[in-house]
């Protein structure tokens, strides 16, 4: 089998990417989806706040996902569901098994990597204590209630407060159980402002920052957890221990892009994002292979998903179409309060006149400039009365600031306000 | 008079307001901006919230739901005690109203999503 362009994973940035790719003329897509439907991780999401960028109304993650599976649909892209992609090689073969074709390879022109993201398990999180039923990732449990219609704790402590946890413990509180406290082992919270306030405070849910679990009690099934502060070395502070009565334990202590595919065509992984190191075109380090979306980066906002998506699935289009030879390319890099950005390389002579670095910081500061530098020459500066590692922030770069230069990087960070 | 403190959700400054009651008189410390006295007026004087949840479908799935409208903050209880007794009949399209003027609030619940 042939396709142009291979597009691994239905979920916001697939459809996004695979509608872009056909609007710029591209007739032989094919959409890869190892579920039984298109959307992804937005069927689960019920709660409202998506799309105020894209389609400036707020909708529930359904009908944002519904957006695009329409336009997909009308676009006659066609797509396979229940077909799990198990290998992709550097040659742009992509090997994917299904019930319904068995073993299959096909061969493509360009594939897009939409893979998203998947949650940190309590394995990578070293708690303490037995191994009982009653522990979830806060994505599972969500999946578990709003797709298949469990009840799944009466009473909840929540580790982690990651926007998918504080959203569980609103959603949990309406459906009638009692949710105990979150604890965060940072300082501050990497979830949004807003679901702080309306998923916590509204249900007088206490939120215990520099606070982890240090015991998970009960045999069979969850039966207590122990939470405590911790010093400034992330260490448990005696005497400082309270346990809470529960069932149940949600874990919402991040999210880590799904690269596995990645890996096995040799792409090159930035080891501070976890996905793929991609230039303004988001191509990866094999030629023809293009990423966006969670399994580039994890997004707080699935409008940039949907926007950085178009983007790949245009760069794809365009690849197939003209295979322009590299120009001189110039790095990007982060330093004094920025810890990565997205694209991470920029090449210079075949660039669109701007592009948006997306980037996020290390810390939460206060009234910071967020200057962009060429060698001695600054390029641009945004000022922020406040940044925190939960808001992605965004920078434009235009054709016009980089042409010319002989400089092989650019520099972007954080600088106090003069 | 009273005072009641909150946080901003406007943006991530999250600005620590102090909004002091009396009578008719609404005063707001504490904002850097115009933004977040409007935000805690409205929410001293009638909160509002959207509710999502899930519908039992007779088929045995469930489709997702959301009050059409902003609904009084207060009722959001009641409005879910709604929602758990409500079963609906397959199939269901986006924008289809599954419980008419919940609560006499004056706002539909509606399907946020497709079941064939």
């Amino acid at each position: 089998m042939n396709y142009d362009v291979v597009i691994i994973g239905g979920g916001p940035a697939g459809l996004a990417a695979a509608y872009a790719c056909k609007k710029e003329g591209v007739e032989s897509i094919l959409i890869i989806e190892r579920d039984d439907k298109l959307g992804g991780i937005l069927n689960q999401c019920i709660h409202n706040g998506f799309g105020l960028h894209t389609f400036n109304e707020e909708l529930t993650g359904p009908e944002y996902a519904q957006r695009f599976i329409d336009k997909v649909i009308n676009e006659k892209i066609e797509y396979k569901l229940n077909s799990t992609v198990i290998n992709i090689s550097d040659k742009l073969e992509v090997t994917y098994v299904s019930k319904n074709d068995g073993l299959c390879t096909i061969k493509a022109k360009a594939i897009v990597l939409c893979m998203g993201c998947r949650e940190r398990p309590r394995g990578a999180l070293n708690i303490a204590g037995y191994r009982p039923s009653g522990i979830y990732s806060a994505g599972t449990a969500q999946r578990l209630m709003n797709i298949d219609g469990y009840k799944i704790g009466k009473e909840v402590v929540i580790l982690g407060s990651g926007d998918i946890g504080l959203i569980m413990a609103r959603r949990m509180t309406l459906e009638g159980s009692h949710v105990n406290c979150v604890a965060e082992l940072l300082p501050y919270s990497g979830g949004l402002k807003r679901n702080i306030v309306q998923c916590l405070n509204d249900y007088d849910i206490p939120l215990f920052l520099s606070h982890t679990v240090i015991d998970i009690k009960g045999k069979d099934r969850v039966e207590s957890v122990v939470i405590a502060e911790v010093d400034e070395n992330k260490k448990p502070i005696k005497g400082t221990e309270k346990e809470y009565k529960c069932d149940t334990l949600l874990l919402s202590c991040g999210l880590l892009p799904e690269n596995e595919l990645s890996r096995m065509a040799n792409v090159e992984i930035s080891r501070v994002t976890g996905g793929p190191i991609v230039n303004d075109k988001l191509e990866t380090s094999i030629k023809g292979i293009f990423a966006c979306g969670n399994v580039l980066h994890v997004h707080d906002l699935v409008d940039f998903v949907s926007s950085e998506a178009s983007l790949a699935g245009q760069a794809a289009a365009n690849f197939i179409k003209d295979n322009k030879k590299q120009g001189n390319t110039i790095k990007v890099i982060p330093s004094g309060g920025v810890r990565y950005t997205v694209p991470q390389i920029i090449d210079v002579d075949n660039m669109v006149d701007s592009i948006t670095l997306r980037f996020r910081v290390d810390n939460v500061y206060k009234n910071k400039d967020i200057v962009l530098m060429l060698g001695e020459k600054e390029l641009a500066h945004t000022r922020k009365r406040i940044v925190a590692p939960g808001e992605m922030e965004q920078m434009k770069v235009d054709k016009k600031m980089l042409e010319g230069t002989d400089l092989k990087e650019i520099n972007i960070f954080l600088k106090e306000v003069q | 008079m009273k005072t009641i403190e909150m946080t901003c959700i406007n943006c991530p400054m999250g600005c620590a307001l102090t909004v002091n009651i009396d009578g008719d008189n609404i005063n707001v410390t504490g904002n850097t901006c115009p933004r977040g006295a409007i935000y805690a007026k409205d929410e001293v004087t009638h909160p509002t919230r959207i509710v999502t949840s899930t519908i039992k479908v007779t088929n045995g799935m469930r489709v997702s739901c959301k009050s059409e409208h902003v609904i009084p903050k207060e009722k959001i209880f009641e409005i879910m005690e709604v929602i758990r007794n409500t079963e609906v009949k397959a199939p269901v399209k986006i924008g289809d109203i599954l419980i008419e003027n919940v609560c006499d609030t004056g706002v539909n619940v509606i399907a946020t999503k497709n079941i064939k």
